[in-house]
């Protein structure tokens, strides 16, 4: 029934255009033939080619996926833990510290958090590599994580898990066969969430990466530091290309899933 | 005992690699730069035992934080933060907002793709996105090129490098942020209460000013610190886009580090930061709190 | 005043004065979007100081009839009029016209005090003749105590009450109440309706009241139109509505029924009969001159009009028989199903006057039933 007005019309094709100008232009100027990104000279994919035989990138990529994949794991297992702590164990010595620790990362600036890692990985001993990095973005990655599944973990009923002890489960059987399936689609967004922040980050990997662990975004921010580069572009085209894919997959599943338990419930209803 | 397994690995995990690296910054920024490895003392020495950590103690002072206070750098890269901060979230209130009225006014069935569309650039790499304006602010680039084009300029204008360009890439990166929270509150607006306001001899601009604003007052609140909290620290945005002109702190913590490598001042430039992020941390937590109880 | 307007020697009806111009017109309203059709074709006039029902199922359109007076919707075709002017041109916040919403649509962040004095900071009142506006309004809904605490501090009745309070507030000509107390329990809600009733009767404000219970509407209203389909099915009093209706779907759709149908075997000034089963006897009720015998006409009853019977009633026209299927006590009155020999189930309803209910009529009892040739109503097909 609801139209838009002419005002909420222009606004929201001004403000989705602003937010999508930058990126059509970025894609569209990695076909560009030419060395400048601002002139357009001509179709080619030839900067993708240049790409895939670029070794730095390449290896950079490789590192990034490794740690993007540790990471968000770890994380995802440790942040569904300090939810279920946070939600479910009640009182205890040292909650306060404790929440609070949950939330300040999300907050915290990124150089802060680096830096502090770094100085912690110093005064241990610890050789910067993959190890370090994984460990770092653990930290802050499972803070969104528990973020996450507490937002679900709070509206679950939890006489479902009563029923399950009820029925003859242990505690740790209701949670595998009860609460996770239940709760399973947050943490999978909490894990994707995980993936992507690590995917993403810059400063803190910038402060604990060593000289042979050059994540991507170590990478891309030399290289653009002194100007665009094509490469870049294309790059960019690619990595914009997985994550609207993956975006939009995830939410048409989604759609699908819940669709389908809609037509399930009338079937049923029926 | 399994409780308690349950609490600790994720404390243990917290306190090990968040709480203790935040000590440690505090320990280093009370003491002294030294040409050393690793660069500053004293450094602990329990081989000594009792002497070790007195002679730790002794020498441990504010030295950094005077030099913070008298080096004019330090206190103009803060309040320049503050400034940039201020500005670029007054700015996104000023983009954010009319985007997510318009959500929320938009038809039930667009809601979903409009939400996802908001939500898309968050996924997607945020140095890609800050990149992404390079090619459109240089003085060669697009902007300059369309309004030459037009007819609008003769001689291209400097953003790229420019104040101006950080708030351009604040605006874009934290957008989301701010539409959220505001989207979220306008949402649940009932339409009937504009209806209510009209039928009592309202305008519809009145009726905007007297019931939807100060009804969507928490999302502008919630909106705004999560835009204003990061920008402060913000590190990329002006590295990429600012020039050597722009001062902000998270950058002037970046160069002290790896430039100058004087670990002792960073760790006090990120002591003070953080110290001056605990007032808007704290209302925002307010503000959140507020508004679950307003929501019961 | 509109006290003496209401008293029984000066009867409150200025729809059957010829003379009395409508406060509200609708004049051939048809209200479409797209395909649907919401109003039909509707017309109908509304006196200053009636209460006024519109009531029917959700769906039958009286909620946009509502907001076409409020301002909020504009007519497809055909013309509204308040006071003999086309409202068509006038912006809901410039009419002389209020509105009570359904969800109250009390604006959260203002006091209660404020929520009433919204309106009247509109029309630029001066602050002293506003503050004693909201003092008359809070005493008339009785929550003087309450007038700075926030809506959400206060109960669901009570924010019913600085709904109309709200309302009222700007002395509307015409007040439109969208299913006032539908949101309120049932018990309050009867406390409420005659609250309501005292509120208009003193300010003397013309209420139109949406509602889809016909109970509330019954006991309200000066008169009811009952709605189906974006049409008016029939406009009267509501002890006409509830006695003489035109029509099957009213007779059903207001209070029990029992629908008889049969064949009408002839017709007398005022009066048609029916027969309708074989081995019981033809039935005789009122009937309107739309009555053709030979034709197929239905019966309609309420429960309480029949008698019960446990031998056959001497000289009484109206006889059906019948044995007891069930048997409801309800407190007050009981209800007997009646199942006759073809199988039609008949409800009757029996006043509890007595302490212990009547103890000779049980299950499976043979019985009669009986009703006066005035109870029921011949109604076409």
């Amino acid at each position: 029934m609801r139209r838009l007005s002419w005002f909420n019309t222009v606004s929201l094709s001004l403000g989705f255009a602003f937010l999508y100008l930058p990126m059509i232009i970025l894609i569209t100027y990695s076909f560009n033939e030419g060395k400048l990104v601002t002139v357009w000279s001509g179709f080619s994919t030839k900067w993708y080619g240049e790409l895939f035989r670029n070794e730095a990138f390449l290896n950079a990529a490789w590192v990034t996926l490794k740690v993007a994949v540790m990471s968000s794991s770890i994380a995802t297992v440790l942040g569904t833990m300090a939810a279920y702590v946070m939600v479910r164990a009640g009182r205890f010595p040292g909650r306060t510290l404790f929440s609070g620790m949950i939330y300040a990362p999300l907050v915290m600036p990124e150089v802060i958090t680096g830096l502090s890692l770094l100085l912690l990985f110093i005064a241990i001993g610890l050789d910067r590599g993959v190890l370090t990095i994984v460990l770092a973005h653990t930290t802050f990655s499972m803070c969104f994580v528990s973020v996450v599944v507490s937002s679900r973990l709070v509206t679950f009923d939890q006489s479902l898990e009563e029923a399950a002890l009820d029925l003859g489960c242990t505690g740790f059987e209701a949670f595998r066969l009860v609460t996770l399936p239940i709760i399973m689609p947050a943490v999978v967004s909490g894990w994707l969430l995980a993936f992507t922040l690590s995917l993403d980050d810059l400063v803190i990997a910038s402060f604990t990466s060593g000289p042979s662990s050059t994540t991507l975004p170590i990478k891309i921010f030399s290289a653009v530091r002194l100007g665009v580069s094509p490469e870049i572009n294309a790059l960019s085209t690619i990595m914009i290309g997985l994550v609207t894919v993956g975006v939009i997959g995830a939410s048409l599943t989604s759609k699908r899933s819940i669709a389908k338990r809609q037509k399930d419930e009338q079937e049923a209803i029926q | 005992m399994k409780r308690l397994g349950l609490i600790l690995v994720p404390y243990l995990w917290l306190l090990a690699l968040f709480l203790v690296p935040f000590l440690i910054v505090l320990k280093i920024s009370l003491s002294d730069t030294e040409l050393a490895i690793p660069p500053y003392t004293p450094t602990l020495d329990i081989a000594e035992g009792w002497e070790g950590i007195k002679t730790w103690w002794a020498g441990l002072d504010l030295e950094n934080y005077t030099w913070l206070a008298s080096d004019d750098l330090y206190w103009k890269a803060y309040l320049s933060s503050l400034k940039i901060a201020v500005i670029s979230t007054l700015l996104t209130l000023i983009v954010g907002y009319p985007i997510a009225y318009g959500m929320s006014r938009a038809p039930d069935e667009w809601r979903p793709t409009l939400m996802m569309l908001i939500i898309l650039p968050f996924w997607t790499s945020f140095l890609i996105r800050v990149y992404s304006w390079k090619a459109i602010l240089s003085n060669e680039g697009l902007l300059n090129q369309l309004l030459i084009y037009l007819g609008i300029i003769t001689d291209p204008l400097v953003i790229l490098n420019t104040n101006v360009a950080v708030y351009i890439g604040i605006v874009y990166t934290y957008l989301p942020f701010m539409v959220l929270p505001i989207y979220s509150a306008l949402e649940r607006l009932d339409e009937s209460l504009l209806e209510a306001a009209e039928d009592l001899g309202c305008s519809r601009f009145t009726a905007f000013w007297l019931v939807t604003m100060p009804l969507s007052k928490q999302g502008i609140i919630a909106g705004s610190f999560l835009v204003f909290i990061p920008a402060m620290g913000e590190f990329v945005i002006p590295a990429l886009l600012g020039g050597s002109k722009t001062l902000m702190i998270g950058k002037v913590l970046w160069e002290e580090f790896f430039s100058n490598r004087d670990w002792p001042v960073a760790s006090a430039v990120a002591v003070v930061l953080l110290l001056l992020l605990i007032i808007p941390i704290v209302l925002f937590q307010r503000n959140e709190e507020k508004q679950r109880e307003a929501q019961k | 005043m509109s006290d003496t307007a209401r008293a029984p020697v000066c009867v409150f009806a200025p729809w059957d004065d010829i003379q009395a111009k409508p406060l509200i017109q609708f004049q051939n309203v048809t209200k479409r979007w797209g395909d649907f059709t919401a109003i039909d074709d509707l017309s109908i006039d509304i006196y200053a100081q009636e209460f006024f029902a519109l009531l029917g199922p959700s769906g039958c359109g009286k909620t946009t009839m509502m907001r076409m007076l409020a301002g909020f919707e504009t007519p497809t075709e055909g013309k509204i009029l308040i006071d003999g002017q086309n409202v068509a041109p006038i912006p809901p916040n410039k009419r002389a016209v209020n509105m009570m919403f359904q969800s109250y649509a009390l604006f959260p962040h203002l006091s209660v005090a404020d929520n009433i004095a919204f309106g009247l900071k509109r029309d630029k009142m001066p602050t002293d003749q506003i503050t004693a506006r909201i003092e008359e309004m809070l005493s008339l809904v009785q929550l003087n105590k309450f007038a700075n605490r926030k809506p959400h501090q206060i109960s669901g009745g009570q924010r019913q009450r600085v709904a109309l309070a709200r309302s009222l507030a700007k002395a509307p000509k015409l007040l439109l109440l969208d299913e006032p107390l539908g949101a309120l329990d049932k018990k309050l809600r009867q406390d409420t309706q005659f609250e309501l009733m005292d509120i208009q009767e003193k300010t003397g404000t013309t209420f139109v009241i949406v509602t889809h219970d016909q109970e509330e509407a019954m006991t309200v209203a000066s008169r009811i139109a009952v709605m189906d389909h974006g049409k008016i099915i029939q406009v009267d009093t509501p002890a006409k509505i509830y006695e003489e209706p035109r029509s099957i779907y009213v007779a059903d759709f207001i209070g029990d029924v029992n629908l008889i149908e049969g064949n009408v075997s002839r017709t007398t000034e005022g009066h048609a009969t029916i027969s309708w089963a074989e081995g019981q006897n033809e039935l005789t009720g009122i009937a309107r001159n739309d009555i053709i015998p030979g034709s197929v006409a239905t019966l309609a009853v309420r429960p309480e009009k029949l008698n019960i019977y446990t031998s056959r009633p001497k000289d009484q026209s109206n006889v059906i028989k019948g044995k007891v299927l069930d048997i409801a006590y309800l407190g007050n009155m009981s209800t007997y199903v009646i199942e006759t020999p073809t199988g039609q189930q008949i409800k009757a309803q029996v006043a509890n006057t007595r302490r212990i209910q009547r103890r000779q009529i049980t299950w499976e009892d043979k019985v009669w039933l009986s009703f006066t040739e005035t109870a029921g109503v011949v109604l076409n097909q």
